[in-house]
């Protein structure tokens, strides 16, 4: 089910907090994040965000196009490299 | 013989499945369609007239059908491939992208199936 319009996007607090600090400053360094469910917003478009996949950060820069995904989406959790094949 | 946004329409149908003939109209859009150019829905093709096959053109052309509705799902899809995101990837693999197993079943997206010498049987109770 799709999320409540009268709540808005969900933008980890923190997180909403370093890009705006960042937008101030006109700076751009990569955002370390854990916060894969929030949601792209298009402040985000520009910067580039290390996306944590359980394992290691994902730098993922944001395009245009990326805004109304989740900054999960864009950081796979699970790395399949094919079966082995025969000795 | 109606010919409507590219597609011939069987002559020997009711005007509201034989609309479903069209990439992009469903049961419920051609009652709607229908309602709309003022045509009742239990007539068959044939018996239309002229004038309610332009009413009916005119209605239906309101709508994105047929090529113009496949390129648009296809530059969603492509959207999504080029952004690199997860339902994306899965377009990529052909794997199914709301979550389903993948185990077993996902035949839809992954195609016939492709046999694996040497692979074992669940063994059975």
């Amino acid at each position: 089910m799709a999320r409540s319009l009268k709540k808005g996007p969900y933008i980890h607090h923190k997180l909403q907090k370093k890009v705006d600090v960042l937008n101030q400053k006109g700076r751009k360094t990569v955002v370390k994040t854990w916060s894969r469910s929030s949601m792209i917003t298009p402040e985000f478009v520009g910067h580039t965000f290390a996306v944590h996949n359980g394992n290691k950060f994902i730098p993922v820069y944001v395009t245009e196009n990326m805004v109304g995904h989740k900054l999960g989406e864009f950081a796979p959790t699970r790395n399949f490299r094919g079966h082995s094949s025969k000795k | 013989m109606a010919r409507i946004a590219g597609v011939d329409l069987p002559k020997y149908k009711k005007c509201s499945i034989a609309l479903t003939y069209i990439y992009g109209i469903g049961r419920t859009r051609a009652l709607q369609i229908l309602d709309k150019a003022e045509i009742e829905p239990t007539k068959k093709i044939k018996d239309l007239t002229d004038d309610e096959i332009t009413r009916l053109r005119a209605t239906v052309s309101e709508f994105t059908v047929e090529g113009e509705l496949r390129s648009e799902v296809q530059l969603n899809i492509k959207r999504l491939m080029d952004i690199g995101c997860y339902r994306g990837i899965r377009h990529r693999k052909g794997l199914p992208l709301r979550g389903q197993r993948t185990s077993t079943n996902a035949r839809t997206r992954k195609g016939r199936k492709k046999t694996v010498a040497g692979k074992k049987k669940a063994p059975r109770k």
